[in-house]
Parts: structure tokens; sequence; C-alpha cells
């Protein structure tokens, strides 16, 4: 089971530590105030937050799983990308980011704070910050048990080394080094898995042959020989497909409620677009970090649809370990696939790959604590500004390196606390992945219905959220057998998948929440003025004009492109 | 501040010399590419990246000459 790594996998290992480190130190001596730190001085180049954006969400987490969903789901995984990431990054840039750059807040939270009171704003920073903490700790752990098992490292030392990397370039360059060194882990993770993707592919005849192989083994699951190779066409009914939801399920689910209370509102993703150097640069961002998003399914759900075949091929042997349960780990597609086809030297790029992508992620979730700690948390209630701003400044500069490093050492705790309790780790993470489809019901309509009152929209929250907790915990998935997986209330109805439950978690979560707020706006009186929402809301803030820019150079134009290039693609896989 | 093209690429230059230099070193080594379906992936992947590293090492330097 183990991979055998050589001098030369090392040394290409080591010198990207070189340079991670590098750029953290190389950026120490700008981080003179909080702004510096915590949010890059608002002056990143559009290219550079963009990809930072899709670079922070390709965490090892998203690797490694869109590879083991790809294994169960096929083509239809690519619904995360085409119709669920790629809309929602349109309409955040066209249409929330003038709001959420314009107004000057430095997080989501304090969006919140602005357009409607403190309350809404303390109950979403402390849920967030708890939540990002648990991500990060989660996959640090996942990361350190496939070192454990594949690579036969010693579990605390992977888990501390790679932590004490990301501390020290986080600790030295702030938000600006976390941005930098995003970019340069997502040209690792391309250029480390494009050879494994060819190679693979190349073995099991190219799409022809794939397709080929594909089609007995979707035949022997029941569905039509070409369900894993598709998209849309298998669809009209939940049963037809191996995702178990019918095209209102994903068009909804999915495409709206999941994928816009992600993009939109996940203050993870949106912080790189805060950092932009102006806002028709802050626009672009998501625009930009779209276009190479929008393939890399190729890169990492297709080599796990071709260790389909491999798997029922034993000429290839090929074979995935097995948990507890004696089921295979699907999550561990990609790395028995590098060791699969990677001889020495690629392989050091493809670990190398697998390595940068855990510390884009993790990198992103400090980042994005320390800036929630500092301004929602410590800046709101602790210790509130005084009359110096310039000694002010300093003791947030200060403070936001503490919460670095203290945030670090959370997450490592959390992932030692995931590591005994793997399941609970799994449960509070469904849990508060929960809050995000309420919370883009209560921005949208901030944003959007200048009327929507603060007790309102703290309400639709706090509700949305509940009613989500109560629909997992009435329903389940067929042949659960854990309660952590929903139906601790008892079980009322019963998925298909998992997939299925969480997709109309989701569904349920947003209409309650937003059924809520705009029911309780119409009871309660607006105490904000409309100069106070000047800025803030859609009807009250003057149009951004671009009419000077040639159409490609505009956010609308470049969307326009996006969009298209995305239904050529979804029309190819249909 | 500075230009995030000049550290990438520079790493991808001197990763691209040092794999494809590995690449060449192991071209008779059958065994080691009979994974890699008989292809010196090395020789390969070491060149486009150091391509990479060119290019954006260019692009940085074009950038300044202009400012």
């Amino acid at each position: 089971m183990k991979v055998d790594m050589s001098w030369i996998d090392y040394s290409i290992m080591i010198i990207y530590f070189v340079f991670v480190l590098g750029i953290g130190w190389f950026l120490r001596k700008y981080m003179k105030n909080a702004n510096a730190f915590l949010e890059a001085g608002r002056s990143i180049p559009a290219w550079v937050a963009g990809l930072a954006f899709i670079s922070t969400n390709l965490g090892a987490l998203e690797v490694m799983g869109m590879a083991g969903s790809g294994m169960k789901y096929g083509m239809l995984t690519t619904h995360f990308y085409w119709i669920g990431a790629i809309p929602a990054m349109i309409f955040l840039a066209l249409f929330m980011m003038p709001f959420y750059y314009g107004s000057k807040a430095r997080s989501v939270p304090e969006y919140l704070k602005l357009r409607y009171d403190e309350k809404t704003r303390a109950l979403n920073a402390i849920l967030f910050a708890v939540m990002t903490i648990l991500a990060s700790g989660i996959s640090m752990y996942a990361l350190a048990i496939l070192l454990e098992r594949i690579l036969g490292w010693d579990f605390n030392l992977s888990l501390w080394v790679s932590a004490m990397i990301v501390l020290a370039y986080t600790y030295l360059g702030g938000l600006s080094s976390a941005i930098y060194n995003e970019v340069l882990q997502f040209f690792i993770i391309v250029i480390g898995l494009l050879p494994l993707v060819f190679l693979s592919l190349k073995d099991v005849g190219g799409w022809a042959g794939l397709k080929e192989g594909l089609a007995p083994i979707a035949s022997s699951a029941g569905y039509a020989p070409d369900t894993f190779v598709t998209t849309w066409k298998y669809t009209a009914e939940a049963s037809a497909n191996p995702l178990g939801v019918e095209w209102f399920g994903i068009l909804f689910g999915l495409g709206f409620v999941l994928s816009f209370g992600y993009w939109c509102t996940n203050f993870l993703i949106v912080q790189r677009a805060f950092a932009a150097e102006s806002i028709s640069a802050a626009r672009k961002v998501p625009l930009i970090g779209a276009l190479p998003k929008m393939f890399i399914p190729f890169l990492i759900i297709v080599p796990g649809i071709i260790a389909i075949v491999l798997m029922n091929d034993p000429g290839k042997g090929f074979t995935l370990p097995l948990d507890s349960a004696g089921k295979p780990v699907y999550d561990y597609t990609i790395i028995m696939l590098l060791k699969q086809y990677l001889p020495a030297g690629v392989l050091g790029l493809g670990i190398t790959a697998l390595l940068a992508s855990f510390m884009s992620g993790m990198a992103g979730n400090v980042s994005a604590f320390n800036t929630v700690w500092t301004y929602d948390i410590y800046q709101s209630y602790i210790r509130k500004r005084t009359d110096n701003h310039e000694a002010d400044d300093k003791h947030y500069l200060n403070v936001g390196r503490v919460a670095t490093v203290v945030g670090v050492l959370l997450s490592i705790a959390s992932a030692y606390i995931a590591s005994k309790f793997g399941n609970i780790m799994d449960f509070l993470q469904t849990i508060f992945s929960m809050i995000n489809a309420p919370l883009f019901a209560v921005i949208f309509l901030g944003m959007f219905w200048k009327r929507t009152t603060g007790h309102a929209a703290f309400t639709g929250l706090l509700l949305g959220f509940l009613v989500a907790l109560t629909h997992h915990g009435l329903t389940a998935p067929v042949g659960a057998n854990t309660l952590f997986k929903g139906g601790w209330l008892g079980v009322v109805h019963n998925y298909p998948v998992e997939m299925a439950q969480n997709f109309w978690t989701a569904i349920f979560a947003f209409t309650v929440a937003a059924s809520v707020t705009v029911g309780l706006t119409l009871l309660t009186k607006q105490k904000k003025t409309e100069k106070e929402l000047t800025g803030l809301v859609y009807s009250l803030t003057p149009r951004i004009s671009d009419e000077h820019l040639p159409w490609h150079k505009r956010p609308a134009g470049l969307a326009v492109i996006v969009g298209v290039i995305c239904i050529i693609l979804s029309i190819i896989f249909w | 501040m500075v230009d995030i093209r000049y550290p990438i690429g520079l790493m991808f230059t001197i990763l691209g010399v040092l794999v494809t230099i590995f690449g060449f070193a192991t071209i008779s080594d059958s065994g080691l590419y009979q994974k890699s379906l008989g292809i010196n992936v090395n020789i390969i992947m070491g060149i486009t990246m150091l391509i990479f590293g060119l290019f954006m090492l260019f692009m940085a330097m074009r950038k300044k000459k202009k400012a």
C-alpha cells in the first residue's frame, strides 16, 4: 500500500516549501498596520485575487472529495461546477460585489452589521469563527491520515510541520502572503495533477475507451450505459442517476441555494475579492476565477471517473484502501492514482500538489478567521477603537497576529478531536454547512429590498438554521447506519442518497429563512434611514458606470464570455 | 508590492530544470517508466514547467520595463 518517494521527490517538495516561506518572509516588511495584515491593504490586482479566489476553495478536501464523488456519481459531479459554482460566481461579481466592496465592510459579518444590526453580525461572526476552525481541523486531519497511510509519514509530524509552514507564512505576510501563495499553489496543483489525468486517460484508451469501459458498469448498476459520462441526460427522475436527485433538486438545491449560499456569502472565499485594488477589480475577481474553475473538473473529477473503470478491471491492479467497515475509501482515489502512474520525479510534483491544496485551504481558513475575530468580535465587543487611530492600528495588528497563532493551534486541536471522534466532526460540519443557505436569503433580501429589517433578518437566519437542523433530524439517507447521518429525531422520510438529503436540507432552510424574513419585515419597522443604507442596498446606490470601457473589459462582458463557455461545456457533456 | 510572477516564474524554472535533467538522466531506465506506460513524463513535465516559468519571468520583466 505504501508509496516510496526518492530524493528527487523530496527535493521538489523542499523547493516548494522554500518558496512558500520565502514569499511570507519577503512580505513581512509591508505588514505595518492591521489593514495591511488583515485586508492586504486592498491592493491586490484582479487576476491575482481571482486565482486566489478559486485556489482557497481548492483545498485538500475538495481535491480528494471531488475525485471520490467522480467515482460515485460520474460526470454528474460536474454539476457542482457548471450549474453550481459558475452561475453563483457570475451573480456575486455582477450584483453583489458593488455592495460588498462599496460598503467598505471588512468582512461579511461587518456587512450584516452595517445593513442590519449588531445581533445579526454577532450571530454570524461567532458561527463563522467556530465553523472555520473546525473545517481547517478536519482537512488537516484528513491530510495527515492520508500521508500516514499512503506515504508512511508520521501522523503527528506531518500535522505539525504542515500547520507550522502555513502559520509561518500567514503570520509573516498576513492576507497578502496567503493570497500570493494561493496563486503559486494553484499553478502547482494544476501542473502536479496534469500528468495523472493524461496517463490514466491514455491507459483506459482515451475518452472513447473510457465511455466503452463505463457502459457495462453502469448497466450492471441499473443505469443507462452512458450515465457516468452525462450530466443532465438522466435527471428526469431521481432514480435514473447515481446522484439520486432529479433536475429540479439539482437546479434549485445545488444550482441556486447551496451554490449561491456558498460562493456569495462565505467570507473565506469573498475575502479574496475584498482585497482587490478597486471596485472594478473586485467585480472581476470572481469572473477571472470562474475561467479556470470551469476546467477544474477535468483535473479532479475525471480521474475519479477513470478510476471506476480501473477498479473493475482486475488486469490493471488498481484498488482502493478499505475502511473499517470494508468499504473502499473513495477519497483516496487521487493518491492511489498518483501511486499507480507517476514515476519518481513527477510523483514528487503530484504529492506536492496535494500538500499545496491543503495549504491553500488552510491559509484561507486562518486568514478569514483572524479577520473576523479581530474586527467582528474583538473590536466590536472586547476593545473598541479609541481616538488614537494609529495606536489602535498597531494594537489590532498585534491582535490579528495573535489570532493567527491561536487559530492554527485551535485547528490542530480540532484535528486531534477529529482523529478521536471522526463522526462527531463530520456531523458538526454538516450542521455548520446549514448556516450558508439562510445567510444567503438574508443577505440577498438585504441587498435588493431596502425595507428588510434587522429583527426580521436575525429571526430568519436563526429559524432557517433551526429548520435545517430539524430536517436533518427527521430524514436519513437509505441504509444510514449512524444517527450522525440524520434521523436522530426519528425518521419520517428516507432519501435515496446522502447528497439528496443535503440538497433538500438547504432548500428547506433557504425557503424558511426567506419567508420568515419577508414576513417579519412587513410586521416590523425599518430603523435604518435611507442615508444609512446608501451603498448597501441596490435601489439606494448610484450605478457604477463602465460605459467608457470596451465591452470585453466590463464585468458584464466578461460574465457573458464565462457564461457562454460554461453553457458550451454543459451541452458537450449533456 | 512585489510582483507575484517573479517567485512563481523562478520556482517553476528551477523545478523545470531539475525535473528535465532527472528525466534525461533516467532516459534508459525503462523500469522507472513502466508505471507511466513507457512515457518519460519527467522530460515532458520538466520542459512544460521550464517554459511556464520562463514565460512568467518574461511577463514580469516586460511589465517592469514599461513602468
